[in-house]
């Protein structure tokens, strides 16, 4: 488990946007092997605004606007990468990253593993995911299970402002391909940040502690499974929360030892939940915890349907209700062993 | 409308973009010197390289068939016919330039200086990428079509970043050039003004299927001038002219003027693969119709004919080549067990908990299977 708590003077409040155009800009200026580049990073500093003065302060060279072309993005990165640079890369959106699959799980994956080492690519490929901002169709995937089962990978997902900061800073500086998926409807979220790099990626962290039930979530849902945890507290349930942070690897760890404390789990994730990361999850607590399970593990995810149009997304993504009746239904009532 | 100044401008720029009518050739298919006042023969030296490493490639890859025979190479997709767009191009390589090849080329590989064995590493399944590319700078061998030629630009445009003279030759099919990364690559390369050329060898087939069902265009040379970069066809198995071509792109790209496409005009004499069956797809006739334009024994009537070479030279290189191959046959005789160790070691920069436990049970398995 790690302890969030690091406590310095220079916290400033920030929206994960600017938290993680903070990032960015440090990397830039602490790292002259860095590029950012991508659609629309340039002078518009992004359609979210996430690379928003960056081309100004560091110049054409090092951040820019490409051809349309997320193969090309990704292939010429990789290219980069193998002569010693350390591209992060912007896809502009979920969706939009699929023309570039190939060259990631083809090439950016299994690059250091085909050459025993001699090549490795420190890319980052940040990726806009998820719903909840009404976006229209091809806006509002969460594509993090395709890369979560790419060996390989490494794939990281902040749930808040201060996280987006640290995780991405790390992300940079790994000597592993990230891919770093940024929750869209968290973008606005300001926090109190502390612009602190940390030495945490990979570890799960305990969002909140409880001791009934163990609530695991990562990027947008992380704050609904909170405000979940909250309301189950008025009614008497202490939840614990986790926010996985990285999907690959996983912190099997951190999760187990939770739910060996409280028993019981659920799982929330705004992806389908057919071969959702929900499945792995369940699967690894069932495998590592089944004698201190007081039920089955339990899934909150979203329907298996392609993504919903904006006026019926509510359906589709998990809610404070959903989850509290989900944890309803963790077997309170029966006594062990809970089988039917 | 379109004013008429910038139809003068789109008229500007697309001069010397196209190519020639007629592929550019330095040394006919019988093997006379052929009058271009655009391009300048190589010089005696260059020609007996070109040569000697033909004669060299050839054996290379016929011992190479050969070993898939007896079941030391999983499989291996034959150069044979396409010396000289092999040996033309990668000679033109200075040291601190890049090759990114495809699995077709491994006799351009073993040009550049890598070891035979560890190109054949990938066919022979030990293990995929054998050597390490940046001892050669060799990229590893691309088998997902036209995916390296982004890398090729990204690690060009790199280089220039960093204010390195360094140029990247990007080798392609003519199937691959269907391909949406040969495109983008194009395109990135001609936006960016990379040092990169790409070298397309149009060997006639993508496996089965021929290259009128794989591109409307006139030539695949001329699919630079959509993108802004300068097309060139060139006789591909002419070695003399492989080299000036791609010789003159390197210079080009050095200079800061860019990438260059090249189509060299090549044919596959073999089928796509030991594994694959030719006759189900294309006409013996046609096979020998090619064999006649041989790219080896086109440069050797030459060099024959201007004193270059007599038959003693001759001779001793074709023993040289033996020799290799005969080196080479033995070294891939020998059974190098695969270690399962390896599985896991580079995967991630550090084994993940889960692949740490993954090693264990292998390597308990492995006692067990010892045991
Ligand atoms: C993306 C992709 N699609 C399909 C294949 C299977 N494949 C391997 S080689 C080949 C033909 C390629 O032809 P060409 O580019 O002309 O190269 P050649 O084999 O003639 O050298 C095909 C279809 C592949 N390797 N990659
Ligand atoms: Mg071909």
């Amino acid at each position: 488990m790690t302890i969030v708590a690091e406590t310095t003077s220079s916290a400033t409040e920030l929206t994960m946007a600017a938290a993680l155009n903070r990032a960015l800009r440090d990397a830039l200026a602490d790292d002259e092997r860095v590029l950012v580049f991508g659609e629309d990073v340039g002078r518009l500093g992004g359609v979210f605004r996430v690379t928003d003065g960056l081309a100004d302060q560091f110049g054409e060279a090092r951040v820019f606007d490409t051809p349309l072309a997320e193969s090309g993005i990704v292939g010429t990165a990789i290219g980069m990468a193998m002569n010693g640079l350390r591209p992060v890369v912007e896809m502009q959106f979920d969706a939009f990253a699929y023309p570039a699959f190939e060259q990631v799980t083809s090439h950016l994956a299994k690059m250091r593993n085909r050459t025993h080492g001699h090549v490795q690519l420190p890319i980052v490929i940040r990726i806009p995911y998820g719903g909840g901002i009404g976006g229209v169709e091809h806006h509002c995937d969460s594509s993090e299970v395709y890369y979560a089962h790419t060996p390989g990978l490494r794939v990281v997902t902040p749930a808040d402002a201060a996280d987006a900061y640290s995780l991405l800073r790390q992300s940079i500086e790994s000597p592993d391909p990230v891919v770093f998926l940024e929750p869209k409807r968290r973008y606005w979220n300001k926090q109190q940040v502390v612009p602190s790099r940390g030495d945490d990626l990979g570890r799960a962290l305990v969002r909140r502690g409880g001791t009934d039930v163990t609530l695991i979530a990562y990027g947008g849902p992380v704050a609904t499974a909170l405000d979940a945890a909250e309301a189950a507290e008025q009614e008497g349930r202490s939840v614990e929360v986790i926010d996985l942070r990285s999907l690959a690897p996983f912190d099997d760890e951190t999760v187990c030892a939770s739910v060996r404390r409280t028993g019981r789990a659920v799982v929330v994730h705004e992806a389908s939940g057919f071969c959702g990361y929900g499945a792995e999850v369940a699967a690894q607590i069932s495998e590592q915890c089944f004698h201190y399970l007081e039920a089955p593990v339990l899934r909150v995810t979203g329907l298996d349907i392609p993504y919903p149009p904006p006026q019926l997304e509510n359906h589709h993504l998990p809610s404070v209700d959903r989850i509290l009746d989900t944890i309803d239904r963790l077997q309170w009532d029966e006594s062990r062993p809970a089988e039917d | 409308m379109p004013s008429r100044t910038a139809a003068t401008q789109a008229g500007t720029a697309a001069q010397g973009l196209l190519p020639t009518d007629v592929p550019i050739s330095l040394i006919d298919a019988d093997a006379r010197a052929c009058s271009d006042d655009d391009w300048k023969m190589p010089d005696e030296l260059r020609l007996l390289k070109l040569y000697r490493g033909m004669v060299l490639g050839r054996r290379f890859d016929s011992q190479a068939t050969a070993l898939t025979k007896q079941g030391r190479l999983a499989v291996y997709p034959s150069a044979r016919g396409q010396e000289a767009s092999e040996i033309g191009a990668v000679l033109a390589l200075r040291p601190h330039d890049w090759l990114f090849p495809t699995y077709r080329d491994s006799v351009a590989i073993t040009a550049r200086g890598v070891d035979p064995v560890e190109v054949l590493t990938l066919l022979r399944g030990s293990w995929h990428c054998g050597y390490d590319p940046y001892e050669h700078r060799v990229a590893p061998q691309c088998t997902p079509l036209a995916t390296s030629a982004l890398h090729a630009v990204g690690l060009a445009q790199a280089a220039r970043m960093k204010g390195e003279d360094t140029v990247v030759l990007v080798m392609l099919g003519d199937g691959a050039t269907s391909e949406g990364d040969t495109s983008e690559a194009l395109n990135i390369a001609a936006v960016w003004n990379a040092p990169v050329v790409f070298f397309v060898q149009n060997n006639g087939y993508a496996i089965s299927v021929p290259l009128a069902k794989q591109t409307a265009a006139p030539s695949l040379a001329h699919r630079g001038i959509g993108f802004g970069l300068p097309g060139l066809r060139v006789d591909g198995n002419d070695a003399a002219a492989v080299h000036a071509c791609v010789s003159r792109a390197i210079e080009r790209a050095s200079a800061g003027g860019g990438p260059t496409l090249i189509e060299s005009m090549t044919y596959r004499i073999e089928a796509h693969t030991n594994a694959d069956d030719a006759t189900r797809y294309r006409d013996q006739h046609e096979v020998e119709q090619w064999l006649a334009r041989d790219p080896i024994t086109r440069l050797r009537r030459y060099l024959l004919d201007r004193k270059l070479l007599d038959e003693s030279k001759i001779d001793a290189l074709d023993a040289e080549a033996d020799t290799a191959a005969a080196q080479l046959r033995e070294r891939m005789n020998a059974d190098v067990p695969a270690d399962p160790d390896e599985l896991f070691k580079d995967v991630y920069a550090e084994p993940t908990t889960a692949l740490r436990r993954q090693r264990a049970m292998i390597d308990a398995e492995c006692r067990a299977g010892a045991a």
